[in-house]
């Protein structure tokens, strides 16, 4: 008898069991709490707002068109937070998930109970996207449902040319444009992650992913570095925008999603690799 | 750790000494030179050349280029191409015209009796230079290029010249009578309407189109009476310009002079191989200039290829790399014979929206494979309505619709980048007929045409121009700016006449739901319009609109670069590896985990040994046996490593010697054995935010062992939390967390328990009760290891004791055999203290 009775590796640590011990955090709750109230933030400001009047602009902004209709507020929500936001939100789910477990000294007790290291780390990863795909999930659905209810269920317009696309087209768009979020911001996840079984200390995670995505944002600005930007990280982070234009472009979305992919496959494997032989000694 | 920063520290290191060496392009000097030639109808007017020699900088024969400048400009402003020119390994000459610069001389216009015969002696003098390749004796291998004046100047020269290899002219004229003085109609510049504001750029002593800011900062220079008359023109042009731009009506004599200076009249002797580069927004020389030099240069049976780019005289983006590869490989195929692909014979600069990850504007570049005109290949007739409308022309032409303003539209419109054209019509003066929306895109690529029946009296002079209407609140858009200005006269005793009426040539998208609208307005501010007041109707001879489009232009296919799937793919293959090699590596020679231990045994150690990272030894060849039922004490000092060896028992680190076998079992991370393991080392760990209760189910099911296996009750017995098992961890105080945590310890009452200062934080008559629950425990059979510095704890609670001292075992064995052995001191019992400081006393 090797093992105690009824012991099985793999049926340690379900899903189900890290889902709930994940989803009673405070941090969890607000930050699902501040993703769905922020469309109506919104709607609150735009109903208050100035109406009209910017109709002299040669091009029309997203922020122009965000009150024409809930499809078009959805798209301007999704615009204003994908870049900082959810990135925030993914960088807290994934960043978290071990580092905090090491801070809070239940790392120990997880590994001698014994859940294998390997499971223990694929089970808060899959736990973690979970949690961040419903993050980038919910935020323009509840966006779409706060535009639609305030502002009505119209055909979209298209930022820049100002030409409008039926409504019921524009759907399955909006569902590539949630498709290619949740695909980039798998670098943030893979990254945090990452960052979360080195160090002990939870918000350390969360801060060093986001610190390194404001750096790859700002590198990104410097032309000097020519073609050699297309393999940053950021660097196609609104490559969704072409699945809103009037021809859908696929051609900056694949390209976004393949660095996406790239560096997460990397990333992932480097944290396995790296909290295998660790020494825990949190 | 370290491996890896060597390792990015290499590369650091490689990828900054691989920028240092690259090859940076070659250093290219240019040679001033005075270059003195005669010119003029007999020969007689000497003229000195200011020039500048771009020698190739491989060394060698090269092909040579002429760069010619455009109006207003000198040698110095095509310095820039010129140097990138001679750095693709041409032999590049710049020169400032006769009249220009510090050449001397008067502007003639690009004269066959002046420039041309000037250029003719820049190609003579080419042929001297020892850079230069010759084709013979006297004939180098020549191409020249330039824009506007210079344009045509590569066009008259090539006419005249058939030294010339290869050109490439920038949007220039082909009959600059018919770009001052142009007529939709087609009835000549003679009835032509006189494009008033670009010809005063055109002459105005200012030299040209105002170009960029620099210009309209600079600091104006006074002039002298000759000067500010007729700057640097030959008076002839001078004089002749004066007379037209005070009737606005071209003369016989002035519609000669300028063809003299055309490119329409000798464009079909011209042999060299042709690159024609227009601009989309130019509203000088249109793109129907280019059509009429590609037509009579390709009737002689000459190659010749036609680009519409995104650029002109009213400003664009200029396009000037594009420009400069189109240039090169036209040069690389005709003069170096390099085997260079040439742009195919039409090609037509289209937006491509933004790039995906600048979100920067981007550009097509649709190819034909054959030119088809102004007419297209094929075309769209679209239905014009609207009433006959009446018109004013007002009294002395002001205020004027505004389509372009020459020369400053380029500066408004941002580098032309949005494709906004500012575009006011005057109401009462114009006249509109607009099409239904369009059910299907429509991409306009040629002149489109329409006829107009206009009733009035006498000469007429109208605009028209075609609008692009969209649904939405914005302003329709002018494509381009450009409009077709056309004279008509009303017969005496007729009240009307119908005129066909070419639109301007552009290439535009018209998007589904998008309206045509055809305006036709009295006035344009870049035009001499009459003084006098006059009303006429405006109205359509026939509804139909024939918009010219081109089905043969096709984007030359981008498809995905290869990375976008290579790089995923190798990045999994690297993972794989990463993966692959990062197995925990199993102690070679040994077979540690074959050999098989005793099942019996609860916890043999041998030979353990663990290192600081700075080589300090935590654990030194510990080894010792615990048997079952025993009550072991693991008695030492701070640092005396029984933690580190706790966390070696839970697989928690990993040992750098020795090993740790539970019921025989190799302790490794993770190994199945460690659920026969309770333990409680180092402190609670429990989520804050969970109840007690919470905390110990949760705990039980990450272990996925049935629940009724965990005896939830007795845990929570020894707990003794009572209501507070309910509460969030973080209200507990410091030995609630602790009995909190003993208990999750004895969940599933498992058969080694292993407790670290499990005492520290409770009050006595809870040390009390732990005694006891302890010597509980292990009397059921199981085993239980507790770590101390309390003597009088391990003492009362265990029945064996492992003294260790900085890592290294000291003494093991039954706490009665220990205390026997030592020599009671002052009248009481021995004490295990004693004992204890005996023994570290001997030790250190």
């Amino acid at each position: 008898m090797t093992a105690a009775t009824g012991y099985a590796p793999r049926r340690t640590l379900p899903l189900k069991v890290e889902i709930v011990r994940q989803f009673k955090r405070r941090r969890t709750l607000v930050m699902f709490g501040l993703l769905l109230a922020l469309p109506w933030i919104l709607v609150i400001a735009f109903q208050f707002g100035p109406q009209g009047g910017g109709q002299q602009q040669a091009t029309l902004r997203i922020s122009d068109l965000a009150s024409a209709s809930g499809l078009n507020f959805a798209a301007f929500v999704l615009s204003v937070s994908a870049s900082f936001l959810l990135v925030v939100a993914v960088a807290l789910f994934c960043g978290d998930t071990v580092a905090s477990e090491a801070s809070w000294s239940s790392l120990r007790y997880l590994l001698a109970a014994p859940v294998p290291r390997d499971r223990l780390l694929r089970q808060k990863l899959i736990v973690a996207l979970g949690y961040s795909a419903t993050a980038v999930i919910c935020l323009p659905l509840m966006a779409l449902l706060a535009g639609t209810l305030a502002f009505g269920w119209h055909d979209i317009q298209v930022p820049g040319t100002g030409e409008t696309i039926p409504a019921l087209d524009v759907l399955p768009r909006f569902g590539i444009v949630i498709g290619y979020a949740l695909v980039s911001q798998l670098v943030v996840a893979a990254l945090a992650f990452l960052i979360s079984t080195v160090t002990d200390s939870p918000l350390g995670a969360v801060g060093g992913a986001v610190g390194l995505w404001i750096v790859s944002t700002i590198l990104q600005a410097v032309e000097a570095l020519g073609a050699l930007r297309e393999f940053l990280p950021t660097f196609w982070n609104t490559a969704w925008l072409d699945a809103l234009a009037p021809e859908l472009d696929w051609s900056g979305m694949a390209k976004g999603a393949s660095v996406s992919v790239t560096y997460a496959a990397i990333l992932i494997a480097v944290a396995f690799r790296r909290f295998r032989r660790k020494d825990v000694v949190s | 750790m370290k491996r890896v920063a060597a390792l990015v520290a290499v590369l650091a290191l490689v990828g900054v000494a691989a920028w240092l060496i690259w090859p940076s392009a070659p250093e290219v000097r240019g040679q001033e030179q005075r270059i003195a030639v005669v010119d003029g109808p007999a020969d007689d007017q000497r003229v000195e050349i200011d020039a500048t020699f771009f020698a190739p900088p491989g060394g060698g024969k090269a092909p040579a280029v002429l760069l010619a400048h455009g109006f207003g400009g000198s040698k110095q402003s095509v310095r820039f191409q010129a140097e990138r020119l001679a750095q693709d390994g041409y032999a590049v000459l710049t020169w400032s015209a006769r009249g220009f610069g510090r050449s001397t001389g008067q502007i003639a216009l690009n004269s066959p009796d002046y420039e041309v015969k000037d250029v003719k002696q820049l190609i003579d003098w080419l042929a001297e230079r020892p850079e230069v390749r010759l084709d013979a004796a006297g004939d180098p291998r020549v191409g020249i290029a330039g824009g506007s004046y210079g344009g045509s100047i590569a066009l008259m020269t090539a006419a005249h010249d058939n030294r010339v290899d290869a050109i490439v002219p920038q949007i220039t004229w082909s009959d600059l009578a018919d770009a001052l003085f142009p007529d939709a109609t087609g009835q000549g510049p003679e009835n032509g309407v006189f494009k008033r504001m670009w010809a005063g750029f055109f002459f105005g002593r200012g030299g040209g189109p105002i170009q960029g800011l620099e210009a309209l900062t600079r600091q104006p220079e006074p002039l002298s009476a000759e000067e500010a008359r007729c700057g640097r023109f030959l008076p002839a042009i001078c004089d002749i310009y004066q007379q037209v731009a005070q009737t606005g009506k071209a003369t016989p004599e002035a519609v000669a002079l300028l063809r003299q200076s055309s490119p329409v009249a000798v464009a079909g002797r011209i042999k060299a191989p042709t690159l024609l580069v227009q601009g989309q927004r130019d509203s000088l020389f249109p793109l129907d200039h280019a059509d009429a030099n590609a037509r009579a240069i390709a009737a002689a049976g000459t190659p010749v290829s036609l680009t519409w780019f995104d650029g002109g005289h009213d400003g664009g983006n200029g396009e000037a790399d594009w420009l400069h590869d189109q240039t090169t490989a036209w040069f690389g195929h005709y003069l170096k014979e390099d085997g260079s692909a040439v742009a195919q014979p039409f090609t037509v600069t289209r937006d491509g929206g933004r790039d995906p990850g600048t979100r920067q504007r981007i550009r097509l570049h649709p190819e034909a494979a054959s030119y088809p005109g102004l007419g297209g290949t094929a075309t769209t007739s679209v239905t014009l309505s609207g009433p006959e409308q009446p018109v004013v022309n007002p009294p002395g032409g002001a205020p004027a619709s505004i389509s372009t303003v020459p020369g400053v539209s380029g500066l408004l419109g941002g580098g032309g980048q949005s494709n906004v054209s500012l575009s006011l019509d005057m109401p009462g003066q114009s006249a509109s007929f607009e099409s239904a929306p369009l059910t299907a895109p429509l991409q306009l690529t040629g002149s489109p045409t329409a006829t107009i029946k206009v009733s009035g009296k006498g000469q007429v002079t109208l605009f028209a121009k075609l609008f692009d209407v969209s649904d939405s609140a914005q302003p329709p858009t002018l494509p381009a700016g450009l409009v077709a200005p056309f004279r008509v006269t009303v017969p005496e005793g007729q009240s009307s006449v119908e005129a066909t009426v070419t639109l301007p040539a552009v290439d535009h998208a018209f998007a589904a739901g998008h309206r045509l609208r055809l305006t036709v307005a009295t006035t344009d501010m870049g035009y001499a319009t009459p003084a006098e007041p006059a009303s006429y109707q405006i109205g359509l001879a026939s509804p139909a609109l024939t918009v010219p489009t081109v089905t043969t232009l096709t984007a030359p296919a981008t498809g995905l670069a290869w990375w976008v799937w290579a790089l995923p793919l190798a990045s999994i293959v690297v993972a794989a590896l990463v993966l692959a090699t990062g197995r925990r590596r199993v102690r070679s020679g040994e077979d540690a985990a074959e050999r098989a231990g005793e099942p019996g045994v609860p916890l043999e150690i041998t030979g353990l040994t663990k290192a600081y990272r700075n080589g300090e030894l935590a654990v030194d060849g510990l080894s010792f046996r615990v048997e079952q039922g025993q009550v072991l004490g693991l008695l030492g000092p701070n640092g005396a490593g029984k933690t580190t060896t706790m966390r070696m028992m839970m697989g928690l680190i990993q040992p750098d010697a020795g090993e740790i076998r539970i019921f025989g079992d190799l302790v490794t991370s993770g190994a199945p054995v460690l659920s026969r393991l309770g333990s409680f080392v180092e402190g609670p760990g429990f989520l804050p935010h969970l109840s007690g209760r919470e905390n110990l189910e949760l705990y039980w099911a990450a272990t996925g062992r049935p629940t009724a296996d965990a005896r939830f009750d007795e845990a929570l017995e020894i707990a003794g939390l009572g209501k507070a098992l309910e509460r969030a961890v973080r209200t507990y105080s410091q030995g609630m967390r602790q009995r909190l945590a003993i208990a999750q310890a004895m969940l599933g009452l498992p058969d080694l328990l292993v407790l670290d200062e499990p005492t520290n934080g409770l009050d006595p008559p809870q040390i009390r009760e732990m005694r006891e629950v302890l010597k509980r425990y292990a009397r059921d059979g199981r085993t239980v290891i507790v770590s101390s510095h309390l003597l009088a704890e391990v003492e009362q609670t265990c029945s064996h004791v492992v003294v260790m001292h900085r890592g290294r075992l000291v003494s093991a064995g039954p706490v009665s055999v220990l205390l026997s052995e030592a020599v009671p001191t002052n009248g009481h019992g021995p004490r295990l203290e004693d004992v204890f400081l005996d023994l570290i006393g001997d030790k250190s």
